[in-house]
C-alpha cells in the first residue's frame, strides 16, 4: 500500500535535487532553470498528496496556480537568459560574475 | 456577494485594468514617446489610489471567503508601497529618459509590480500570498534586466531571478507543508492549528521554509547574497524602487503571515526572527565597510536596515508591529531623499556611483551637501534625527519583549554601520579635493524629494502628521 510518507518522500528528494543543482552547478544556466522547475514540481506532488489524503480540493487548486505561475516564471527566466547571451555571447554559470563583492 | 467582494479589492482592480489598458494602449500606437506621459499617469494614479486608500477609514473588510483581507495594517502598507513607487517613478524619468531607457514598459511594470505588493499586504490564504509575491517578483525580475543592452543589467536581472526563484521555491515547498498539517490555506483557519505549545513538526518545517523564502524578499542574512549585486547592476532608478516599496511589502507579508496565520505560536518563530535580525544587522554594518561603490553601499545599508526591522518583528506584540511599521515609513523616506541624490551624481553626462568623487563637495553645493548630510546621520540613527527615532521605537518595543540582547546587539551594530555613513560625510566636507569632481544635475522633482526628505527628517521629530497614530492603529488591527 502507497501512504502519503511515500508521496512526501519522492517530492522531498525531487526538492533536494532541484536545491543541489541549484548550487552544485557549474556549467549552464539552462541547468539552473530546470533545477527550479523540479523544486516547484517537488511543491506540486506534495499539494496533490496532500489534497487526496485530506480530501479537500483546495491542494488541488493550488497547483494549477502553482503550474501556472512557473510557465510565466520560466518565459521570464528565458527571456532575461537571451538578453544575457546577447551581451556576453555564452550562458555558462561561470560567466555571470561581472559583479563580485 | 461577488460585488461586495469587488468593493474590497477595488484599487487593486482599478490599477491593475490600468496597466492593462495602458500596454495595450502603447502596443498599438508602439511609440516610445508615451513614456514621460505613462510615467505621470501612472505616478497621479497611485498617489490618488493612496489617497483613497488613506482617507476610506473603515473597520476590517474580508473578500473571498477570507482569502483577502483589507484592515488598517493593510491600507498602512499599501498608502506606503503606493506613495514611494510614485515617486521613485517620478524622480527616474528625468535620468531614464536622457539613457534612453524611458520605454512604456517601465511605468508599467512598476504599476504591476505595486499591484502585486498590494496583493502580498492584503493575503488572507496561502494562495493570495503566493500569487501576489510572484506577481511582485516576475515583474521585478523584468525592471532589473530592463537595460537590455548592458552585461552589468542583464546579469543583476539573471542573479535576481534564479535567486528569487529558488526562494519562491522554499516559500511553497514550506505552503504545501502547512496545508497539509493544518487541512488549510486560510491563516484564519492555520491559526486555529498553530496553537502555543502544540504545533507540529510538520508545522514548524513549513513555517521554517516559509520564512527562508520571506527572508530572501527581504533581504535578510543568510539570505541575502542577491542583493549588492543586484543593486549594482540595475539602472539606478530601478535600484531605488527595489530599496523601498518591494521591502515594505516584504515586510508586511512577514509581519502578516507570522501574526495571522501563526500569532498564537510566538514562541515557535522568534528565535528565528532574532537570528536573522542579528546577523542582518552585523553583516550590513560590516561588509558596506569595505565598498566604495554607493549603489552597492546602500545594498548593505538595506540588509542592515532590515535586520532593525525585523526586531520589532522579533518582538511578537502590538507595540513591536508598530514600531515595525514606524521603522519602514521612515526607512522609506530615508531612502527616497537618498536615492534622488545618487540619481543626480553624474560627470560629463554619465552617471558616477564611486563615493570618492564626493570629496570636497560640500564646497561646490553646500545647500545639496547639507541635505546628504542629514540624510547620512538619519540613516546612521545619530540623535536628533528622524532615523534615531525609528531605531529607538524598535529597541523599546524589543526590550518590552524581553529581547534585551537582541537590543543589545542592534546598538553596537549600529554604532560599527555609523562608521560608513560618516565616511560619506567626512568626503564631503574635509576630504582631499579630488582631480574631477562630480557635477550634480538636478531636475524639479529631484531636488524637491531630496530637500523634502531631508526636511522630514528633522521636522518629524517635531510633527509625526499622524503618521504614528496610523501605524498604531494599523498594529492594533494585525496583533490581538
Amino acid at each position: 500500500m502507497i501512504g502519503l510518507e511515500h508521496y512526501l518522500t519522492v517530492a522531498a528528494t525531487l526538492f533536494v535535487i532541484g536545491i543541489f543543482g541549484l548550487f552544485l552547478n557549474r556549467k549552464n544556466v539552462i541547468i539552473l532553470l530546470m533545477s527550479i522547475e523540479l523544486m516547484l514540481l517537488a511543491v506540486n506532488i506534495n499539494l496533490v498528496a496532500f489534497s487526496s489524503f485530506l480530501d479537500d480540493l483546495v491542494g488541488q487548486v493550488f497547483t494549477l496556480f502553482v503550474l501556472t505561475v512557473a510557465a510565466a516564471e520560466a518565459a521570464i527566466g528565458l527571456a532575461i537568459l537571451v538578453c544575457f547571451f546577447r551581451n556576453r555571447g555564452s550562458i555558462a554559470v561561470e560567466d555571470v560574475n561581472m559583479m563580485k563583492g | 456577494m461577488i460585488q461586495a467582494d469587488l468593493t474590497v479589492i477595488l484599487p487593486e482592480i482599478i490599477l491593475a485594468i490600468y496597466a492593462m489598458v495602458a500596454l495595450i494602449g502603447a502596443v498599438y500606437t508602439s511609440k516610445d514617446g508615451l513614456g514621460p506621459l505613462l510615467v505621470w499617469t501612472t505616478a497621479g494614479l497611485m498617489a490618488l489610489l493612496a489617497f483613497g486608500i488613506a482617507t476610506q477609514g473603515g473597520g476590517t473588510r474580508e473578500a473571498f471567503g477570507g482569502m483577502f483581507v483589507d484592515d488598517g495594517f493593510a491600507r498602512f502598507a499599501k498608502v506606503a508601497i503606493l506613495l514611494s513607487a510614485a515617486s521613485v517613478l517620478l524622480m527616474s524619468q528625468d535620468y531614464m529618459a536622457r539613457r534612453g531607457l524611458l520605454r512604456f514598459e517601465y511605468p508599467l511594470l512598476v504599476a504591476l509590480s505595486a499591484v502585486g505588493m498590494m496583493m502580498m499586504v492584503s493575503a488572507g490564504d496561502l494562495m493570495s500570498l503566493y500569487m501576489g509575491l510572484e506577481l511582485q517578483s516576475l515583474a521585478l525580475y523584468v525592471v532589473a534586466a530592463l537595460r537590455r543592452d548592458s552585461a552589468k543589467s542583464t546579469e543583476a536581472g539573471l542573479k535576481y531571478f534564479v535567486l528569487g526563484a529558488l526562494s519562491s521555491g522554499l516559500l511553497l515547498y514550506g505552503a504545501s507543508l502547512i496545508y497539509g498539517f493544518s487541512g488549510t490555506t486560510l491563516f484564519s483557519g492555520i491559526i486555529q492549528t498553530a496553537q502555543a505549545g502544540e504545533v507540529s513538526l510538520g508545522l514548524l518545517f513549513g513555517l521554517i521554509f516559509l520564512i527562508s523564502g520571506l527572508a530572501f524578499k527581504v533581504s535578510a542574512v543568510p539570505f541575502h547574497m542577491w542583493t549588492p549585486d543586484v543593486y549594482e547592476g540595475s539602472p539606478t532608478p530601478i535600484t531605488a524602487f527595489f530599496a523601498t516599496a518591494p521591502k515594505v511589502a516584504a515586510m508586511g507579508l512577514f509581519a502578516r503571515v507570522l501574526h495571522d496565520a501563526f500569532g498564537a505560536a510566538v514562541a515557535d518563530w522568534q528565535q528565528v526572527i532574532v537570528l536573522l535580525s542579528v546577523l542582518s544587522m552585523f553583516l550590513g554594518a560590516i561588509a558596506a565597510i569595505g565598498q566604495r561603490d554607493i549603489k552597492r553601499l546602500m545594498a548593505f545599508s538595506s540588509i542592515a536596515h532590515m535586520g532593525y526591522a525585523l526586531i520589532g518583528l522579533a518582538a511578537g506584540t502590538e507595540l513591536g508591529v508598530k514600531s515595525m511599521l514606524m521603522y519602514l515609513a521612515i526607512y522609506v523616506t530615508m531612502n527616497v531623499g537618498t536615492f534622488a541624490f545618487i540619481l543626480m551624481m553624474e560627470r560629463d553626462g554619465q552617471p558616477v556611483t564611486d563615493i570618492d568623487a564626493l570629496r570636497q563637495y560640500s564646497r561646490r553645493d553646500p545647500g545639496k551637501a547639507l541635505a546628504v548630510l542629514i540624510l547620512m546621520f538619519s540613516l546612521a540613527g545619530v540623535p536628533p534625527m528622524l532615523g534615531f527615532f525609528a531605531k529607538f521605537g524598535v529597541w523599546q518595543a524589543g526590550v518590552d519583549a524581553g529581547l534585551t540582547g537582541l537590543v543589545v546587539a542592534s546598538a553596537i551594530a549600529s554604532a560599527i554601520g555609523a562608521f560608513y555613513y560618516l565616511r560619506i560625510v567626512f568626503y564631503m566636507y574635509f576630504g582631499e579635493e579630488n582631480e574631477d569632481p562630480i557635477e550634480t544635475r538636478s531636475s524639479p522633482v529631484l531636488w524637491g524629494a531630496l530637500m523634502g526628505s531631508a526636511a522630514l527628517m528633522l521636522i518629524g521629530v517635531f510633527y509625526q502628521f499622524g503618521v504614528e497614530g496610523a501605524a498604531a492603529a494599523a498594529a492594533a488591527t494585525l496583533v490581538n
